[in-house]
C-alpha cells in the first residue's frame, strides 16, 4: 500500500477544533414532533409538492418531484400527518416552499422502500434511477442532484471516482465517523457509483488527521480491485474537488470547467455512503450525519438527523447552549453560511451545525493592507486576493476580471490569514457575482 | 430563546495574527542588533534610538489626528520605522536630526501617500537619503570606531574604495561589530541571528535576503575575491537585506517578484560601490528598487490554476 501523502499547492492549516466530536459515535436522533422539509433541497429546479395538508405520509414517501433534469425529489423524513405547506427560511437563506410534517412518533416506513438486491445484478440505467429516485444530491454541501454527475455527455469519458474523505473544514467530523462506523457501507456505495460511471478506478481520499480511518478503511477494501484509499496532507481546502484531483491524479480542471473535462468525478464520503445505504435497504436520503459543534454547545455530539429537523432541535438533543451564541453556521467555519435564526431545518447539505460564542463571532476590526503577501501564498488557485479586494472595493469590476476573480473558489484562505483582517473573500464574492451577472447580461 | 445572532460572510474564524504581531517580531528581530549598538556606541546610541522612535510615533499620532484618519500608531510600524532610521545614523549624529529624519519618514514618505502600506518607498531609507542630502556631513562623517573610541573613523567600504585612508579592520571584528560605521549595521552576527529569527517566524521570507547578499557576493568574487568579505559584512547589507528590503509595502509580492528585486538590488549595490561616488550602495539600491516594485508586481503574477498556458496539456 503506498504510502504516499498527496497534496496540493498552497492552502492553510487552521487550528483543526476536532476533539469536540471526533471520538463521539454517531448518535441516533429521534424525530422532532415537527419537521419542516424544503421541497428543493438541491441545485436545480424546485420540486413540486405530490401531498396535501392533511395527508397521511410514511417514512421514505416521496412528497415532492419536478419534472426537470436537474432536480432531485424529496422525501417524508417521518410518518405523521402534513399539517402545512407553506414558505419557510432554510441555511442557504432564502425562503423556501416546505411540507410541515407532524411526527406521529412510529416511524411507519412506507411500502416503496425495498432493498434493491445485489449489486451484480443490477444495470448502469438500474443503478442511476435508484439514486434519481432515492433524491440523492452532493450531501458535502453543494447539494447538486448526483445522477446529474453520474450522467457525463458522451463526448467526455470519465475513468476515474474520487471518493472525498477530505474533511478540511475545521469542527466537522461528520464524515470522519461515517467512514469508522460505516465504512461497509462506503464501500458499496464506491462501488455502486463505479458500476454507474463504468470506471476501474476508485480513490478513498482521507486526510492524515484521520489515521484510524484511513486504517478502517485500507483494511475493509484490500481486496477490492482497483479500489485504493489515499492519504493526503491535513490541510484546508484539501477537499475542494479540484484541488482533490490535482493532489490525487495531478490533472488540471481547466478555469470554469467541470472535473468530467478530465474524466474525474468526486463524490463526498457522506453522499457515497447514503447511496450505498439505498442499494441495501432502499430507504431514500431521509437522514444525514450533521457535526452539532461549537464552544456554545453543551454536548457536541454527531447526530444521524431526520431530514427537516430543526437546528434548534439538533442543539437541544445536544444539551442546548451551553452559552449566549454569537453565530450558528450551517457547515463549517470556513465556508459555512451565518445564519440568523436557530429555526432553520436540516437539509441534504447540512454537514454540520456549527455555535461559536460571542467572543469567537466578532468580526474583527479591519486595517490597512501591508502587502505582505500572506494572501497570494494561501490562494490554492495562485489568485493575488488582495488587489482583487482593492478593486471590488473601488467597484472596478473590470480590473477585478482581470485578475481572474471568477476562478475564486472561495474557500477563505485569503481572509483567514490576513494579519489586516481584510474581508478578501467577502469583497471577492462581490467582484465574482457583479462579472457573471454583466456577462450574462452581455450575452 | 430569543437570540441574536452575527451574520457575516464565511469565512468565519481567523488567524490570530495581526499587523501588530508582525511588527512586534520586527521589533524583537532588531534588539540584538540594537543592544550591540549600546555596546560599542554606548549612551550616544541610546539617545539617538529613543529620540528617532518619540519622533515617528508622535509624528504619526499627529498626522492621523490632522488628517482624520483612525490612530493606529498601536500598530507598531511607526516605532519599526523609529529604530531602523536610528539603525542608519553615526553615533555622533545629533539627536536632532534623529527627530527631523523620523517626522520626514512618517510625515512626507508614509502618512502623506496613505499610510501604512501606501508609501512606495521604505519610510527609512528615504529619510535617511533626505538627511544624506541635507546634512551630509553629520551623516557620512562622524563615525565613531568603537576599538579605540575615536571620532572620524572612515568606515571599512571607505577605506577599501580609497576615499579614506587606514588600516582594514579583521575579519572578527567586522563580524562581532567592532568597526566604524552606522550604529545598527556594525554587528553583522546579531543582525543575522534577527534575520534569522524572522524567516524561522515566518514574518519575512528568505528569498530577498539570499538572493540580495548572493548577488552582491557574486559580483564581488568576479572583480576582486579579496574584498569579499567586507562587501558582504559592511556597509550595512546585511541590514538592509534582512530588515530593509524586506519591508512588504516597498517590496514585490510574488516569488519570482522578490528575487527579481533582490537581484536588482545586488546588481545596483555594487555598481554603485564600484563605479559610484558613494563607498556604500546599499540604501540608494534599495530605494531605486522600490521604485521598480509597483512594475515588476504588474507585470509578475502567479499563474492562475486551470487557466490555458497554451501547450501544457492534461495527461490522461
Amino acid at each position: 500500500m503506498s504510502t504516499k501523502l498527496f497534496t496540493f499547492k498552497g492552502g492553510i492549516h487552521p487550528p483543526h477544533n476536532k476533539s469536540f466530536t471526533q471520538n463521539v459515535p454517531i448518535e441516533d436522533a429521534p424525530a422532532p414532533d415537527i419537521v419542516v422539509i424544503p421541497l428543493s433541497q438541491h441545485i436545480g429546479a424546485p420540486c413540486d409538492s405530490l401531498v396535501a395538508v392533511g395527508d397521511k405520509v410514511k417514512v421514505g414517501q416521496k412528497i415532492g418531484e419536478s419534472k426537470a433534469f436537474v432536480s432531485a425529489p424529496v422525501h417524508a423524513s417521518v410518518s405523521g400527518t402534513v399539517k402545512k405547506i407553506e414558505n419557510r427560511q432554510v441555511p442557504g437563506g432564502a425562503k423556501v416552499n416546505s411540507v410541515i410534517i407532524e411526527s406521529d412518533g412510529k416511524y411507519e416506513v412506507h411500502e416503496s422502500v425495498q432493498p434493491k438486491g445485489r449489486l451484480e445484478d443490477l444495470s448502469k440505467e438500474d443503478i442511476l434511477s435508484i439514486i434519481k429516485e432515492a433524491g440523492m444530491a452532493g450531501m458535502g454541501g453543494a447539494t447538486f442532484p448526483t445522477h446529474v454527475k453520474l450522467s457525463p455527455p458522451k463526448d467526455k469519458p470519465i475513468d476515474t471516482l474520487l471518493v472525498n474523505g477530505a474533511e478540511c473544514e475545521p469542527y466537522l467530523t461528520a464524515d470522519h465517523r461515517i467512514m469508522l462506523e460505516k465504512p461497509e457501507i462506503v464501500l458499496l456505495g464506491t462501488k455502486t457509483i463505479m458500476k454507474a460511471l463504468g470506471v476501474s478506478k476508485a480513490y478513498i481520499c482521507i486526510e492524515n488527521n484521520k489515521p484510524d480511518a484511513i486504517k478502517t478503511l485500507r483494511e475493509i477494501a484490500k481486496d477490492e480491485e482497483g479500489i485504493e484509499v489515499v492519504s493526503m496532507v491535513a490541510k484546508y481546502p484539501q477537499g475542494d474537488e479540484k484541488r482533490l484531483i490535482n493532489a490525487i491524479t495531478g490533472r488540471v480542471v481547466p478555469s470554469g470547467g467541470l472535473p468530467m473535462e478530465v474524466g474525474c468525478v468526486v463524490e463526498n464520503v457522506g453522499t457515497v455512503a447514503t447511496i450505498g445505504n439505498v442499494i441495501k435497504t432502499g430507504m431514500p436520503c431521509v437522514q444525514r450525519v450533521v457535526t452539532v459543534t461549537g464552544s456554545a454547545v453543551e454536548n457536541p455530539k454527531n447526530l444521524y438527523v431526520r431530514l427537516g429537523t430543526l437546528f434548534k432541535d439538533c442543539i437541544e438533543m445536544c444539551g442546548g447552549y451551553k452559552e449566549e451564541p454569537g453565530k450558528i453556521i450551517n457547515g463549517g467555519p470556513m465556508m459555512g453560511i451565518a445564519q440568523y435564526t436557530d429555526e432553520v431545518p436540516v437539509i441534504k447539505g447540512t454537514s454540520g451545525i456549527l455555535v461559536l460564542n460571542k467572543k469567537e463571532a466578532n468580526i474583527p476590526e479591519h486595517s490597512n493592507c501591508i502587502l505582505c503577501g500572506k494572501c497570494v501564498d494561501a490562494c490554492p488557485v495562485n489568485l493575488m486576493p488582495y488587489k482583487i479586494g482593492r478593486f471590488s472595493l473601488l467597484r472596478n469590476f473590470d480590473g477585478a476580471d482581470e485578475y481572474h476573480a471568477t476562478d475564486c473558489i472561495e474557500c477563505g484562505a485569503c481572509s483567514y490569514v490576513c494579519p489586516a483582517k481584510r474581508p478578501l473573500k467577502e469583497s471577492i464574492s462581490v467582484a465574482k457575482k457583479e462579472i457573471l451577472t454583466r456577462r450574462k447580461k452581455a450575452k | 430563546m430569543e437570540i441574536k445572532l452575527i451574520g457575516s460572510s464565511s469565512p468565519h474564524i481567523r488567524s490570530d495574527e495581526t499587523t501588530q504581531k508582525i511588527m512586534l517580531d520586527v521589533i524583537i528581530a532588531l534588539m540584538p542588533a540594537l543592544a550591540a549598538s549600546m555596546y560599542y556606541f554606548g549612551f550616544k546610541a541610546m539617545v539617538l534610538v529613543l529620540a528617532s522612535v518619540i519622533s515617528a510615533v508622535v509624528t504619526e499620532y499627529c498626522c492621523q489626528r490632522f488628517m482624520n484618519r483612525p490612530i493606529t500608531v498601536t500598530d507598531l510600524s511607526a516605532v519599526v520605522t523609529g529604530i531602523l532610521l536610528a539603525f542608519n545614523l553615526p553615533a555622533e549624529t545629533p539627536w536632532w536630526i534623529a527627530i527631523v529624519g523620523s517626522a520626514f519618514a512618517i510625515g512626507i514618505v508614509k502618512q502623506v501617500f496613505g499610510g501604512l502600506g501606501f508609501n512606495f518607498l521604505n519610510p527609512a531609507l528615504a529619510a535617511r537619503a533626505f538627511l544624506m542630502a541635507s546634512w551630509p556631513h553629520y551623516l557620512s562623517g562622524g563615525f565613531i570606531d568603537p576599538a579605540v573610541d575615536a571620532v572620524s573613523s572612515a568606515t571599512p567600504l571607505a577605506l577599501l574604495k580609497g576615499t579614506a585612508s587606514g588600516q582594514l579592520p579583521s575579519l572578527w571584528d567586522m563580524f562581532m561589530g567592532n568597526i566604524p560605521g552606522v550604529i545598527g549595521e556594525t554587528s553583522a552576527i546579531l543582525l543575522l541571528a534577527g534575520g534569522i529569527y524572522l524567516i524561522y517566524r515566518g514574518t519575512i521570507k528568505w528569498i530577498i535576503p539570499v538572493f540580495y547578499i548572493g548577488t552582491v557576493a557574486v559580483i564581488a568574487l568576479i572583480t576582486d575575491a579579496s574584498t569579499l568579505p567586507y562587501h558582504i559584512l559592511g556597509g550595512g547589507l546585511i541590514l538592509g537585506a534582512f530588515f530593509m528590503a524586506t519591508d512588504y509595502s516597498t517590496s514585490p509580492v510574488t516569488d519570482k517578484g522578490k528575487v527579481i528585486f533582490a537581484v536588482g538590488a545586488g546588481l545596483l549595490t555594487m555598481f554603485i560601490r564600484k563605479m559610484g561616488g558613494y563607498p556604500e550602495g546599499v540604501s540608494y539600491s534599495i530605494l531605486l528598487m522600490n521604485i521598480l516594485t509597483p512594475m515588476i508586481d504588474k507585470y509578475i503574477k502567479p499563474h492562475v490554476f486551470g487557466v490555458a498556458t497554451g501547450g501544457k496539456k492534461n495527461e490522461k
